[in-house]
């Protein structure tokens, strides 16, 4: 399943336009930790966290991330949205929580 | 934002048929963002040198890791990504607090990070430990009060590196 479909089976709204979307999804990752991603998230996958800061960019390049899940509507700023344009990093966001997120992630790429 | 022209590829003293390249880069005190500049720079560099895909991430890895301690933790450094056929070190060398005790340090979950670098995802203690676990050697040389140096060593397959001789990148 490639991140666009995704995004549509689960209604994630999509902060970066059309990046990303077409890369397939190969796993996901749920941490706000930077080191833990760092050591333990695989390529060509989701990462679900809270954290919005500009770093989150350099982590998911880093590990080849194809995209960010931000959970429970949290506001991203502008600036972050633009910058992941550039670096080549989906942000996706949705209103439920980490939790739920990954247990739909999950069952939908296991199902795929 | 200031220009950065820290990133250096050049050949350097090829010490008796074996050709170096060094990648360099200066790394400033409270600089969040030259530990993914830096990592971004050495992967593309070595892809380029056409290394293998797992070495190239793990390269990475230690580079951002060690420049994001040096950034959090110490005044300011500088790392050095010196390139020969059989091996790649990374060497980072910081003016600092040092490390009091290398053996808790690089316990994982080990932490002194200040609590507003917490609440953005630095300081779960695994850097270090991360660090070890994508080298095949790794030195700590740390005198407290005046600064730290880490040298991580990765070992190359010879066959993997026949463009290290070329000495021309554009990172
Ligand atoms: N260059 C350095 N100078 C001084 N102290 C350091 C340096 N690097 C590491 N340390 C010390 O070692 C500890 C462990 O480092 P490590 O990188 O494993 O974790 P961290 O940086 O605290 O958190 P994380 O890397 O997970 O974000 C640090 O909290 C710090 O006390
Ligand atoms: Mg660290």
């Amino acid at each position: 399943m490639n991140l666009g479909q995704l995004a549509h089976l689960l209604n994630f709204e999509i902060l970066t336009g059309d990046i990303n979307l077409e890369k397939v999804i190969k796993g996901g990752y749920v941490s706000d930790l930077l080191s833990d991603v760092i050591a333990n998230a695989e390529e060509d996958s989701v990462w679900i966290t809270v954290q919005r800061h500009i770093n989150i960019l350099g982590v998911a390049k880093l590990k080849d991330i194809v995209g960010i899940i931000i959970p429970r509507n949290l506001h991203v700023e502008n600036e972050i949205i633009e910058k992941a344009k550039t670096e080549g990093i989906a942000i996706l966001r949705d209103s439920r929580s980490s939790f739920e997120i990954a247990g739909l992630v999950y069952n939908s790429l296991t199902r795929d | 934002m200031h220009e950065r022209k820290d990133v250096v590829s050049s050949p350097c003293q090829p010490a008796a048929n074996k050709p170096q390249l060094t990648l360099r880069f200066k790394i400033d005190e409270k600089d969040f963002l030259i530990a993914g500049e830096s990592a971004s720079k050495t992967k593309k560099a070595l892809q380029q040198l056409g290394l293998k895909q797992e070495i190239v991430k793990n390269i990475a890895i230690i580079v951002y890791e060690a420049a994001m301690n040096i950034v959090i933790h110490s005044n300011h450094g500088e790392i050095k990504i010196i390139i020969a056929p059989n091996q790649v070190v990374v060497l980072s060398e910081d003016v600092g607090e040092g490390i009091p005790d290398i053996e808790l340090a690089m316990k994982e979950g080990y932490s002194t990070a200040p609590n507003e670098v917490r609440e953005m995802g630095f300081g779960a203690g695994m850097g270090l430990p991360n660090i070890k676990q994508c080298s095949n050697e790794l030195d700590i040389k740390t005198t407290v009060g005046l600064g730290t140096t880490l040298r991580a060593t990765i070992y190359l397959n010879p066959a993997d590196t026949k463009q290290v001789e070329t000495g021309t990148m554009y990172v």
